[in-house]
């Protein structure tokens, strides 16, 4: 018989933690009781476990990619895994924790819809939570979930675990961050992870997993204005079927909203308007397009479109603009440099660009903002762009598809930076 | 405080729609950003789905790249029978160069006869890319087959050796590839990254997609070796003292006879291909690649010296 997960699709959720607070042993564990690993997986890391003198099989083991990383012990870069249940699909972006790696957990939580922040119940809540829990906000993840791990090695308690709690709501209220839920756990033990376990009875809510499996994925996206970045033009012009003579179809995937045959739309930059004759994937006709959906689109009139035009709904039109404000986050190891021209890439348009201003760089641990004249690696700054070209946005908060774009060095076509488009006046 | 649990009915896409639409649009980045790609395709099961998702990409128009199979000189009769056919029902252009040229010009050296040349490929890849000036190769890889694949970009760059850098990997954030690259170099692009095993004979299924015969159970005469079931053929005959069986069997990767073995199965429908991958105790490459186990970082290595 086979199963299907139709009903609750995927989930891509991002894991922000080190290994000291149990990450790593987290992953690992929700993949052992969903029985996602198998045999010779578990045989290999049996072996490792052995070889370095452990007890147990240490479920960490799993999520240690590369050669470097297993020599170190570290986890250097981000790493996907996949599971999934009975009813949903999972992909977990796995992103180190240590502070040097700001970046890499920028990158692991831009295409995440949930976070799980992992808590150490002896430690509480420190620094590197706050950074976490910032960074997650900051790159605009809907709903947080602070896991606070090893209850084990707190007899359990009831009290320790709304301390964490009352402590994180605190700091989590200064950040504006509102959709937060609380779970206490033990990844090593195995309570409250995909099992109940019988030792966190006063705890009466869903398991992780249970929260994983129900968690709102991209609905919200559904309800945002439509917008239709083109990615690739077809014109088949195929001499030998007359009805394609005059096919146009203009490609691309919805990055919000939905369409439907029949609905007025703009096309953008040139503003002209048409309405759209058919929806197609695949040669299949659809009636309509919803978010995430890669589809084909034909309109009634001939317009001349390519790649890097949008299409909207005439009644939901985005922002045009030559100057970005945005927060940064500076990726490359060197440093922007204020003199030069960068491209930035948005949606599938890309422009030249200059740094017009550096507002100011937050120090991620402190949240305080800082005057600075350059920006380093792993650096969170608000920078004001000129551009050569416009581009058609969104603040980043209402839209991550038309509100995030790339900087890009065209010496080396290194990505050196992910930029979110700030709410005009901010 | 708590986020709303999720409500039924909603128009999203399944999860098999998700993993759809996001191929057929790194599909459509690629066609968009480079200048000359080109799709690797072997016959076996993962690049058969990328055919259909370019078809879902690209159709009525015509693919914006040929098709490209390197070949060992080394694949089951009927996985080339089935290539040949899929690329003249498809209409599109096939390329096929091949490793046995390579070892005739000399760049192929192997160290003795019966060395498996399938890490060798690497090489007449690249002279192909060379010889074509591809700008992109799409694969078919997926991040769950191994580890260090679990870290690899969906647009990955390959300097002018056609070496990965595991370590300098250009940050991929949101949908915004980075297919740039200057002349000389090269980007790999994987669709279905994102994709499992599982996923893979679920999209099979739903789209009714053909496979070559060997994926379902078969008679085969096989041997078993170091507790691998090895085929017995003409390029791989049976060692002195082995004893020769028939067994039922299926390959669940295909790829150069000398590294490819067959799981013991009798699942001859896709149906039953996916019960019994959904309740497997072992990993495909695991179970199937015998060129994985020499060590924990075999494939990392590989992938360093330009392999796929």
């Amino acid at each position: 018989m086979t199963h299907f997960i139709e009903d609750h699709g995927l989930l891509r959720l991002l894991t922000c933690g080190s290994v000291d607070d149990g990450k790593s042993t987290l992953i690992g564990r929700l993949l052992f009781d969903s029985k996602s690993i198998l045999a010779d997986t578990l045989h290999a890391i049996e072996k490792t476990s052995q070889k370095r003198g452990m007890q147990d099989v240490d479920l960490s083991l799993l999520t240690d990619g590369l050669q470097a990383e297993r020599e170190q012990g570290i986890t250097i870069d981000v790493a996907y895994r996949y599971f999934s249940t009975g009813t949903r699909k999972f992909i977990i972006a796995d992103a180190p924790g240590h502070e040097q790696y700001t970046r890499n957990m920028v990158t692991a939580a831009s295409t995440a819809n949930l976070a799980i922040i992992l808590v150490d119940a002896r430690k509480g809540v420190l620094t590197q939570t706050r950074r976490h829990s910032h960074l997650a906000h900051l790159v605009g993840i809907p709903h947080l979930l602070v896991a606070v791990n090893k209850m084990d090695l707190v007899d359990y308690s009831q009290q320790r675990f709304e301390e964490i709690k009352r402590a994180y709501l605190d700091f989590a209220e200064q950040l504006g961050i509102r959709d937060v839920r609380f779970i206490p756990l033990s990844a090593l033990k195995g309570d409250m992870v995909v099992e109940r376990g019988d030792r966190l009875g006063w705890y009466q809510g869903p398991t992780l997993m249970n929260i994983l499996e129900t968690a709102p994925g991209v609905e919200g996206r559904l309800t945002q204005p439509f917008r239709f970045p083109v990615q690739y033009v077809c014109r088949p012009q195929d001499s030998s079927n007359p009805e394609l003579h005059d096919y146009r179809g203009f490609m691309g995937r919805v990055e919000s909203g939905a369409i439907a045959v029949g609905d007025a739309v703009t096309i953008l930059p040139s503003g002209l308007g048409s309405t759209v004759k058919a929806i197609e994937l695949g040669g299949e006709a659809l009636h309509e397009a919803v978010t995430e959906q890669s589809v084909t689109l034909l309109l009634a009139d001939e317009i001349d479109i390519s790649r890097g035009d949008m299409i909207v709904k005439s009644s939901e039109l985005p922002t045009q603009t030559k100057r970005l404000d945005a927060t940064v986050c500076w990726l490359a190891e060197t440093p922007l440099d204020r003199a030069r021209t960068y491209l930035i890439r948005h949606t599938t348009r890309d422009t030249r660009a200059k740094v017009a201003e550096i507002a100011w760089r937050v120090d991620v641990n402190s949240l305080e903002k800082q005057a600075v004249n350059q920006l380093a690696m792993n650096d969170i700054a608000r920078v004001a762009f000129k551009l050569a070209q416009p581009l058609l946005t969104d603040p980043y908060a209402h839209n991550r598809g038309t509100g995030a774009f790339i900087v890009i060095d065209e010496s080396t076509n290194n990505t050196v930076g992910a930029g979110m488009i700030a709410a005009t006046g901010a | 405080m708590l986020f709303t649990t999720l409500k039924p009915k909603q128009r999203l896409l399944s999860h098999l729609d998700w993993l759809e639409a996001e191929a057929i649009h790194i599909l459509r980045e690629v066609a968009g950003q480079c200048s000359n790609p080109a799709l690797l395709f072997s016959g076996g099961k993962d690049s058969i789905c990328l055919l259909r998702l370019a078809e879902k990409a690209f159709r009525p128009g015509r693919f914006p790249f040929p098709l490209l199979h390197i070949d060992t000189g080394h694949n089951y009769p009927e996985v080339i029978e089935f290539r040949d056919r899929k690329a003249a029902e498809l209409g599109e252009r096939l390329i096929v160069r091949s490793l046995e040229d390579s070892m005739q010009r000399g760049t192929v050296v192997l160290k003795h006869a019966d060395e498996s040349r399938n890490k060798h490929q690497s090489v007449t890849l690249l002279e192909a890319i060379e010889e074509h000036g591809f700008d992109a190769c799409i694969g078919g890889a997926r991040r769950d087959e191994e580890k260090a694949r679990a870290k690899e970009r969906i647009m990955s760059f390959r300097d002018e050796f056609g070496q990965w850098d595991p370590k300098n990997q250009r940050p991929e954030l949101w949908n915004l590839y980075n297919a740039r690259s200057h002349k000389g170099e090269n980007i790999r692009a994987f669709p279905i990254s994102n994709w499992t095993e599982l996923d893979v004979w679920q999209y099979i299924e739903r789209e009714g997609l053909e496979l070559p015969g060997i994926y379902f159970a078969h008679q085969r005469p096989v041997v078993l070796r170091q507790g691998s079931i090895v085929p017995v053929t003409d390029i791989t005959p049976a060692k002195a003292g082995e004893e020769i069986i028939d067994l039922q069997v299926r390959f669940r990767t295909v790829g150069d006879i000398t590294c490819t073995a067959p799981v013991e199965s009798d699942a001859d429908t896709i149906e039953k291909i996916i019960a019994e991958t959904a309740t497997t105790t072992i990993t495909e490459r695991g179970a199937t690649r015998l060129d994985d186990q020499a060590s924990e970082a075999a494939m990392e290595q590989r992938k360093k010296e330009g392999y796929f």
